[in-house]
């Protein structure tokens, strides 16, 4: 009896880390467990929280494992959530930076003030959103007009841009994302301002997550940053360009812009030697190692 | 049944000790009884006192009626009733899987399987109940929607079907275990006594049993819904969170659960978004609470019933 408990905890727990290391991609803390070597003279010192852009989460990662290892007297901690969530960390004072993917909106700024804090924006790196859909697809491109249409759900069957006679299935970011925010700033409300998405479009809660049914959904099409294109979906050019860390560079490719950080008032001391560090050369060859675009 | 004399006496001479250690028992359960009560009316003032805001700006009328939900427009459009009836959907497929099952597995554990069965067959519903529903939401993903998709010829599998099954098969250990008690609880003198009608087993089980141990499985119900209409992080992964009116339950649904957790973190304190998720919780603690409610009322009316 004993052994039959023992067993189905440890396989409970077994299940349970498996689960947490899956969700690592979506909002997990960085565990910082690095002890300065001994006779190392440390120089920087102190703990830096950063939430936000579930967009920036993979380059966030890595930027803040790079500088704890170059500073083992620092601790990062990265968590996810959205944009929305990192402006709302820093207008609550939970987080120091916020990481966002897209411009902060004049309600925040005035909600920030209200609370006594003043966010300040820096650019860190550039982004595309890709325009992705099934393999299985055969619709290869669509103009940004189209694209519109569709996620307005005023186009709703394949048939009418070119596919099979198949009903489309709408996949977009939910609110508290910033790609949702910029899509729908750049695409669905492009012409008119108070456009909304179509209500029958499914909301996930991450690019990975709307990766993977488009993936496996035929029917599916979903955008996602840069950095989450992988073999199993196909890109869609969107008047004539195809999404592409080129194309987003020289400013051919419609739907890119900048990703951000923000921070309450001028940064500081070791929060300052940390952005510093990702503005310069081993911080934006991280953001091309992970598939995003490196500021000019 | 009165007590004998000696033992009678013996109680009045208790010691003065063990009547102030009972009196402080006493004392006790009173105040944890009425601290249960003053928490779960300060969460209701809570969640009012934060909703305020909606109430004032939104408006109730408009958000319980409206049937558009976009919080981050401008200005935001707050109609929670998709949200409703998208958690009622859900609701009431996993009740469609949960109930059936979970008494079926109860009346078998209980009323027909041997004692090793019933012990293995323990130790896995405490298993079942132990995992934690991000498991069975991943599960849902890797397994239920693309099954969903496939079975029903549907454009995605992501839909109220597919959330509520998961949500049922959460729910499971719960309805099994407090409909088991309710069975065990049963006096085995009803049966001796169906049986030596020359009832057989099975006849006993459904006209005899069953009707006996009713509440408590009402009971179980009623804790199974509570269970489903609560669950948010498998209903978030497998709904696919598209706030429309759902016509079936083979469409996307948002649900109020759903839509707080996805939503909670990027809002900022004291702002209208912030006080709109409140009232959705305002929504959600009183529809468990009617729920509850009614169902101790019928509790009550069929103990009375019972005692006649």
């Amino acid at each position: 009896m004993n052994l039959k408990k023992y067993l189905a905890s440890g396989l409970a727990i077994a299940m349970l880390a498996g689960t947490v290391a899956l969700a690592g991609c979506t909002a997990e803390e960085e565990p910082t467990t690095e002890e300065p070597a001994a006779g190392e003279t440390v120089e920087l010192e102190g703990s830096i929280t950063v939430q936000g852009s579930d967009t920036l989460l993979n380059v966030a990662t890595a930027w803040s494992d790079g500088f704890m290892d170059a500073n083992p007297g620092v601790d990062i901690s990265v968590q996810g959530g959205g944009s929305g969530t990192g402006i709302a960390a820093l207008i609550n004072g939970t987080a120091e930076f916020a990481n966002a993917s897209r411009g902060i909106k004049d309600e925040e700024i005035t909600e920030a003030e209200a609370n006594g804090v003043d966010p300040v924006e820096h650019k860190v790196a550039i982004d595309g959103i890709a325009v992705v859909v099934n393999p299985a697809n055969d619709v290869e491109e669509l103009t940004l007009e189209q694209l519109g249409q569709i996620f307005r759900g005023e186009i709703t069957n394949w048939k009418d841009v070119g596919g099979a006679d198949k009903q489309i299935v709408l996949l977009s970011r939910d609110s508290s994302s910033g790609t949702y925010e910029y899509f729908k700033e750049e695409v669905v409300a492009a012409e008119d301002e108070n456009a909304e998405y179509a209500a029958s479009a499914k909301l996930l809660p991450s690019n990975q997550a709307i990766a993977d049914e488009v993936a496996a959904n035929e029917a599916g099409i979903g955008y996602i940053g840069l950095g989450y294109l992988t073999d199993d979906v196909s890109v869609v050019a969107i008047d004539g360009v195809k999404a592409s860390i080129e194309t987003a560079t020289d400013g051919s490719y419609p739907i890119s812009r900048y990703l951000y950080m923000y921070s309450n008032g001028e940064v500081d001391g070791v929060m300052q030697a940390y952005l510093d560090w990702i503005l310069g050369a081993e911080g934006q060859q991280l953001v091309e190692d992970e598939g995003f675009v490196p500021l000019p | 049944m009165t007590t004998p004399p000696s033992i009678s006496g013996r109680r009045l001479g208790r010691t003065t000790s063990r009547r102030a250690a009972e009196a402080v028992v006493r004392g006790l359960i009173y105040f944890c009884g009425w601290l249960a009560i003053i928490i779960l009316a300060a969460i209701a003032g809570f969640l009012l006192w934060n909703a305020l805001r909606a109430i004032n700006e939104a408006g109730v009328g408009s958000m319980l009626s409206g049937t558009a939900w976009y919080p981050t427009s401008s200005p935001g459009k707050f109609g929670m009733l998709p949200l409703i009836i998208g958690s009622l959907f859900v609701t009431g497929v996993a009740l469609l899987v949960c109930v059936p099952v979970g008494v079926g597995a109860a009346l078998y554990i209980s009323e027909f399987s041997d004692r090793r069965v019933k012990e293995v067959m323990k130790t896995i519903i405490e298993f079942m109940a132990a995992v934690p529903s991000v498991v069975y939401g991943l599960i849902g993903v890797a397994v239920l929607i693309p099954l969903v998709k496939s079975v029903f010829v549907l454009d995605s599998g992501m839909t109220a079907l597919t959330g509520g099954i998961v949500l049922g098969v959460m729910s499971i250990p719960t309805v099994i275990s407090i409909s088991e008690d309710a069975l065990h609880a049963v006096p085995s003198d009803l049966r001796r006594g169906s049986a030596a009608l020359g009832n057989t087993r099975w006849q006993t089980t459904y006209k005899v049993t069953l009707p006996a141990a009713g509440s408590g499985i009402f009971a179980a119900t009623m804790l199974g819904l509570g269970r489903a209409i609560g669950e948010t992080m498998a209903v978030l992964m497998l709904t696919g969170n598209a706030a429309i009116m759902p016509g079936s339950p083979l469409e996307s649904v948002r649900t109020m659960t759903g839509t707080i957790a996805a939503e909670m973190g990027e809002v900022v304190q004291g702002g209208l978004h912030y006080s709109v998720l409140f009232a959705v919780g305002l929504v959600l603690f009183i529809i468990t609470f009617t729920i509850n409610l009614a169902a101790d009322m019928v509790l009550e009316r069929q103990r009375k019933r019972w005692r006649r």
